[in-house]
């Protein structure tokens, strides 16, 4: 199976599992609901609904308590050799320059490295990393070491194009947020479209290995804006939809690089 | 510095706004000297195009002198001081696209490449003043403009050549020149276009230059078609035809033109019922494109012909004649213009005198009179064929 069937195959799978947190939420809600429509009858008909709602959200929050996991992956043509591409990404440090939520990564022995990310609202999330597998000009596979703030494994491919179009280079990222406030704004930020994240970072590594820079029109001069824009800007800052959000993005990318 | 911004649909405003800066560093900041209204800027005009923001600065044939560079830009190509032509397309030249010299698919210049992605499956390259959804790019109707890629896009021109005569390098000159490379014209041909604007005269000539034999040319506006005859072509006012397809074919001994050119684009005018289901699923927002000459320059092409697309689409069309288009084994050639293949081959042609651009010029105008020239050049009121805008110059128009 090619990679990028692979990659489909994979894809309905998790959306499957967005699914079951539909099932999830629908079940506590509809329960709940339930359950309050039996109380307030006071028969025992309610009495029965009411405890068929409440089996109902239990239900729901039981499938809500299992392990929280995020999956981004993607691929993208690079006009350059594996070993090219290789060699940049193996210096962990330039990660950041092409990663959105990545504030900085630091090697710090031989093996391991502590990486930093910026959660929503420029809160930190601190981890540790160890490769776990390295072949020269061909793959790099990281873990991320227990105590860590935010679990982060993922494996990078480099493989020569057909037609000497230059290389392949296909990520795959499991994210397991913590538990608690943060970890659930991060989740929820990755969680919109992990794949497109991951799209876009890798979007930027081309641009960055082909041109040397990455493209923007951030800070650029334009005429007066509407009000209506702005305020659409400032309710959803990263909506995939509406474009306002490379903005940030890009003006974070760029901060990092400069 | 002075800009043109689009404030809404067909609300232009001359707005002060800050200088361009250098942002990346393969950019240079030119002073522009002459700039243009392009037909396809009416679609954003008509408010037809999607992603446009209010705010954003308009433009995308202009030309100057380099002000200022990045560290980036390779000095051997590029310095302060050049005097150079701005193509409307921007492109990297270092990723797969540009390297096969399909400068308008660079995959790397637009930012905003993911909106393109959801309409089209892949993204064309960033263009100057053209959306959101194509990079975003503020466009050069204004004094000063940010140049990205400044090392692979602009062309330097001597001096001693006026600016008329260059400035249409940015843009329709080599887009027609294209639109009739793509007519694939084998000596003898004839080929048929539709639409006697800018591209469509620049097509005519480029055609002749390429070996046609014939061409006709179709539009409503005598004083176009008055142009078109100019350049040696035989005209057809579709207002006073029934049926130009007919018209075509007593032409051609029933055969057919060799070629069709779609210099029209999405906001074709035609006649008949399809006119007007087309135009109120427009306004309805049903159908972004009216496609009634593409659809009249497939039925009017001859078997094994080939139909090429110059004129700007959008989004989707309805109706689309794929019987006629698959049965008679039509070849259709579209795109934006790979622009840095044709620059400096044209700007060969004008310097040994085969064609002077200028004769397209209708208007000369200072950058403030922008406004008004939009609403004249989309009404085709005083034989407006082309507006050329002097961001400089202040007050009345200096000729006419």
């Amino acid at each position: 199976m090619s990679e990028a069937a692979r990659i489909h195959l994979e894809n309905a799978e998790s959306r499957q599992h967005r699914l079951s947190t539909a099932f999830r939420w629908s079940a506590l809600i509809t329960g709940g609901a339930l359950a309050l429509t039996g109380l307030s009858r006071r028969s025992k008909s309610g009495l029965a609904l009411a405890a068929g709602g409440g089996l109902l959200s239990w239900l729901g929050a039981q499938a809500g308590t299992q392990q929280r996991e995020l999956i981004a992956r993607s691929s993208i043509l690079l006009n350059c050799s594996p070993e090219q591409a290789y060699e940049f990404w193996s210096q962990i440090e330039n990660l950041p320059l092409f990663m959105r939520h990545l504030e900085s990564v630091t090697q710090i022995g031989e093996n391991q490295s502590h990486w930093v990310a910026i959660g929503p609202l420029g809160k930190q999330l601190h981890w540790t990393a160890e490769i776990a597998f390295d072949r020269q000009g061909d793959v790099i596979a990281w873990r991320s070491l227990p105590d860590s703030e935010i679990y982060v494994d993922g494996v990078v491919k480099f493989r020569k194009a057909v037609g000497d179009r230059g290389t392949v280079v296909s990520v795959f990222v499991v994210y397991q947020p913590p538990a608690g406030s943060i970890g659930n704004a991060f989740a929820k930020m990755l969680g919109k479209d992990p794949n497109f994240m991951m799209r876009q970072d890798l979007h930027r590594l081309k641009a960055l290995i082909e041109t040397g820079e990455i493209p923007t029109v951030e800070g650029q001069t334009h005429g007066p804006r509407s009000g209506a824009t702005a305020v659409a800007r400032v309710l959803n800052p990263d909506d995939p939809i509406k474009g306002q959000g490379k903005i940030t993005e890009i003006a974070d990318a760029r901060r990092r690089a400069s | 510095m002075k800009a043109v911004c689009w404030m809404g649909t067909e609300k232009m405003s001359v707005e002060n706004v800050p200088d361009p800066t250098i942002l990346n560093p393969r950019d240079a900041i030119v002073r522009i000297t002459s700039t243009c209204i392009c037909g396809s800027d009416l679609h954003l005009y008509d408010g037809l195009m999607p992603t446009l923001e209010q705010g954003d600065i308009l433009g995308h044939e202009f030309m100057g002198e380099v002000v200022e560079v990045g560290a980036g830009v390779n000095r051997e190509k590029l310095k302060v001081g050049d005097r150079v032509v701005v193509p409307f397309t921007i492109a990297c030249g270092n990723c797969f696209f540009c390297q096969q010299q399909l400068w308008s698919c660079c995959d790397n210049s637009n930012p905003n490449y993911w909106m393109a992605e959801k309409l089209m499956g892949y993204s064309p390259s960033g263009l100057f003043g053209y959306t959101h959804m194509l990079g975003g790019y503020a466009g050069g109707q204004a004094q000063y403009a940010r140049v990205p890629y400044a090392d692979v896009g602009p062309l330097k021109i001597p001096d001693g050549i006026p600016d008329e005569q260059v400035v249409f390098l940015s843009d329709i000159f080599p887009t027609g020149y294209m639109g009739a490379e793509n007519c694939n014209i084998k000596p003898g041909d004839t080929i048929a276009i539709w639409g006697c604007g800018p591209v469509g005269l620049f097509a005519i000539r480029s055609a002749f230059l390429l070996g046609a034999e014939r061409v006709i040319a179709i539009d409503r506006f005598d004083y176009r078609l008055k142009r078109a005859e100019d350049a040696g072509a035989e005209i057809i006012n579709y207002e006073e035809v029934d049926d130009v397809v007919q018209l075509l074919k007593d032409m051609t001994g029933n055969i057919g033109p060799d070629a069709c050119l779609d210099a029209v684009g999405m906001e074709a005018h035609y006649t008949g019922p399809m006119w007007a289901l087309d135009r109120t699923k427009q306004v309805l927002r049903m159908q972004p494109d009216r496609p009634g000459v593409l659809r009249e320059a497939i039925i009017a092409c001859r078997k094994g012909g080939t139909v090429s697309v110059p004129g700007v689409y959008g989004g989707f069309i309805d109706k689309m004649p794929m019987g006629a288009y698959m049965n008679k084994g039509i070849t259709m050639k579209t795109g934006q213009t790979h622009m840095m293949r044709y620059m400096k081959p044209l700007l060969e042609l004008i310097q040994g005198g085969k064609i002077d651009p200028s004769f397209v010029v209708s208007h000369r105008v200072p950058i403030d009179k922008a406004p008004e020239m939009y609403k004249i050049f989309r009404d085709k009121q005083d034989h407006c064929t082309k507006v050329v805008l002097d961001p400089w110059a202040n007050g009345a128009s200096i000729a006419a």
